[in-house]
């Protein structure tokens, strides 16, 4: 976990600030307690976004391709938080791809063919019951994988190496292969856009809120640490960490709100609401986009089911030590059928946003997504060995991937080449992890 | 004096086989509270198979177990746990990503009114438990694994003690360790003793254990060949027993004692 991550790191970089107790560098990083792990991905990623930024002659670090860059994120970073989970216990999930266009075909004929039928078209509640039914849906496969592996003994990478088969196979006869298009008003909402991006002033607000709880985060750990008397950090390195997290997020919503509605939408939006058209043109910011926002939440959430549950004990006791798990007492099956079933969960949640961006449920739906969710994983630090991973690092992790995307997207290097690329990273960056690992014992 | 003649623990008879092999066949131990019993016996005797059944482990083929004259059924470790056993297995069975507190309440977490870990309750326990029996121990917030060979044992038996065991299970308990350490277990025994905790110690080496047991089982090829108190018998006659499976004149011969004498 990322606690226990960062507790190894911190005594390592403590023993090693020892050294060196003048290195103003290396105190900043004590006191701060900032994760030096974490910190290379950050650097590694802002190493890609300058380098394109540069390569494409400024088209990389510009509102609307950051905007952009989150949307796209956000469908692998929700799966990439339940990888985290499967590979914490030593199991993979080859299937994720497969569920996710099964899943959103199955909410897109939900909401597309049968609920209008019954409901009347572009009624309130379609979305949420296509979007329930999906989740259902992709427990229920879930499950069914977390059963056949955890009771019937059948290894995990065969077990989804055949759901990745057989989910694909299945999307096809839902419709005999047929796209499901268009998809309900609300549902849409979930695909970001301009419709579904929350605007200027409720992301304030939700930057606003964001960093209150960062200040409430830090204070309540400091008042625990006081409680136990552990060593806490110097008040001047609290203030620093107060600061990054607030600049971090309100800087965020800052470029958010920097890109603004594609001149057209705004033309029609002023003409509807007889608005004048001013000189300059319309300038409506489009603000975090909804699907961004399900995609922190989703973190939020797992991280906490994976630090303060018991359930999030369980899947790395057992990842440490699978055998000391059973003798503990711990219901080691039933964990691993349950971390499954999220993981099916998890697909659908993606398969939404990813269907509701396409405003279409299509065969092709998540093909490969398995790779780059597991590739987000086990870059943002998750040992397939098992036992070690953190949420947050996965969703960084799958924005690095995406970045080195759309870089290569922007730069017009074929789609060939860009797949060998992402390759050599991912095989790079795991030898770089192995070296990492074997220096901190 | 009836309370005395009651065996905290009695298996008796016990068969377990693996794909043919009897690894144990028809044993019986007993166990009185306060008591330190030996089980002793050679590599592959099958002492740590017998004991796996009482800790849950392993789901014998027959015979039955007694907690205090009752008739139990033990299928797992959660059974055992419920009766008051602990275990201390040779391998520690600990969980070395996570820390002490995590691995003292693996399976037993504290919970907070609101369904989360109460991680601040049950560290604080940890420290509590860790110093009375390791006072030196501070690493509380590292994971298992970084800590040293005597550590690791101290948060297996803190685990064992922390959940008022009644019967504490020791499968070669100061293996791992070196010679101060060894002391500090020796110590702990006698601790827990004193508590009225039933102990089975299990060992290979009979140095390691025959001065802290007042009783011995040997036990060879997966049979009991005898038991003794170790006021009867000397280290030269059980250590017959061990590699001949000859019982001496002060010890009881059980089912895999030597036929001709």
């Amino acid at each position: 976990m990322a606690e226990t991550i960062r507790s190894t790191t911190n005594s390592k970089t403590s023993a090693a600030a020892g050294q060196a107790e003048g290195n103003i560098v290396a105190r900043f990083f004590r006191a701060t307690e900032i994760d030096t792990r974490m910190l290379g991905m950050i650097g590694a990623l802002l190493i890609i976004w300058v380098g394109f930024h540069i390569l494409t002659g400024g088209l990389f670090l510009t509102p609307r391709n950051l905007w952009n860059l989150s949307v796209q994120t956000a469908s692998v970073a929700v799966m990439a938080t339940g990888m985290v989970l499967v590979i914490v216990t030593r199991n993979i999930d080859l299937s994720v791809g497969s569920i996710l266009g099964f899943t959103g075909m199955i909410m897109g004929v939900l909401q597309a063919r049968f609920l209008p039928e019954m409901l009347g078209f572009d009624h309130p509640a379609i979305w949420i019951i296509a979007l329930a039914g999906g989740l259902v849906v992709g427990a229920l496969i879930g499950t069914l994988h977390g059963v056949i592996i955890a009771f019937l003994g059948v290894p995990s990478f065969i077990v989804t190496l055949g759901g990745l088969l057989i989910w694909r196979g299945a999307t096809w006869f839902v419709t005999s292969g047929q796209t499901v298009a268009p998809m309900d008003v609300n549902f849409r909402l979930m695909g970001g856009g301009t419709e579904g991006s929350i605007g200027a002033t409720w992301s304030w607000i939700v930057g606003i809120i964001a960093c209150l709880a960062i200040i409430a985060a830090i204070i309540n750990a400091r008042r625990q640490r006081k409680r136990f008397s552990f060593p806490r950090r110097p008040v001047w390195a609290e203030y620093v960490l107060v600061a990054l997290g607030c600049v971090i997020v309100l800087g965020a919503v800052w470029i958010a709100n920097k890109y603004y509605w594609p001149i057209n939408i705004a033309r029609r939006y002023a003409e509807a609401n007889n608005i004048a058209w001013p000189e300059g043109g319309l300038l409506i910011s489009q603000g975090i986009a909804i699907p961004v926002l399900m995609a922190i939440a989703v973190g939020i959430v797992m991280t906490f089911i994976a630090t303060r549950l018991r359930f999030g004990r369980y899947v790395f006791a057992i990842g440490g030590n699978p055998e000391a798990a059973e003798l503990a007492g711990i219901k080691t099956r039933w964990v691993t059928v349950k971390i499954f079933a999220l993981m099916g969960m998890l697909c659908a949640i993606a398969a939404a946003i990813s269907t509701a961006r396409l405003n279409a449920a299509t065969n092709a739906q998540g093909e490969l997504d398995e790779l780059y969710t597991i590739a987000a994983a086990v870059i943002g630090g998750t040992s397939l060995a098992g036992g070690m991973g953190s949420i947050a690092g996965a969703m960084l992790g799958a924005l690095v991937m995406q970045s080195l995307q759309s870089g290569m997207v922007l730069l017009g290097i074929d789609s060939p080449f860009q797949r060998i690329v992402v390759g050599m990273v991912l095989v790079t960056a795991v030898w770089l992890d192995t070296v990492y690992r074997s220096r901190a014992k | 004096m009836t309370e005395q003649n009651t065996p905290l623990v009695e298996m008796k008879n016990i068969s377990i086989s693996f794909g043919g092999i009897h690894a144990v066949e028809n044993a019986s131990v007993d166990l009185f509270p306060g008591e330190v019993v030996a089980l002793l016996g050679h590599n592959g005797a099958g002492k740590s198979t017998l004991i796996k059944v009482l800790s849950g482990a392993y789901k014998r083929d027959n015979g039955d177990i007694m907690i205090n004259g009752e008739t139990v059924d033990i299928r797992n470790p959660r059974d055992a746990k419920k009766y008051g056993i602990e275990t201390i297995y040779q391998t520690l069975a600990v969980a070395d990503n996570v820390d002490a507190a995590a691995n003292l309440y693996l399976g037993r977490e504290l919970q907070t009114k609101w369904g989360t870990l109460d991680d601040v309750a049950m560290e604080a326990s940890t420290r509590e438990v860790m110093g009375r029996l390791n006072p030196n121990f501070k690493r509380f917030k590292e994971p298992v694994k970084a800590l040293s060979g005597g550590q690791r044992q101290s948060v297996a038996i803190a685990r064992a003690i922390l959940f008022d065991a009644r019967i504490l299970i020791m499968d070669e308990p100061t293996a791992a360790l070196g010679p101060q350490e060894t002391a500090q277990v020796g110590d702990l025994i006698k601790q827990l003793k004193r508590e009225g905790i039933g102990i089975f110690l299990i060992s290979h080496d009979i140095h390691d254990v025959f001065d802290l047991a007042d009783r011995v089982f040997v036990m060879k090829n997966g049979k009991v060949v005898g038991h003794a108190r170790t006021g009867d018998v000397t280290k030269d006659e059980v250590l017959g027993m061990i590699i001949l499976g000859k019982v001496p004149p002060g010890a009881t011969p059980g089912p895999g004692a030597m036929k001709v004498v």
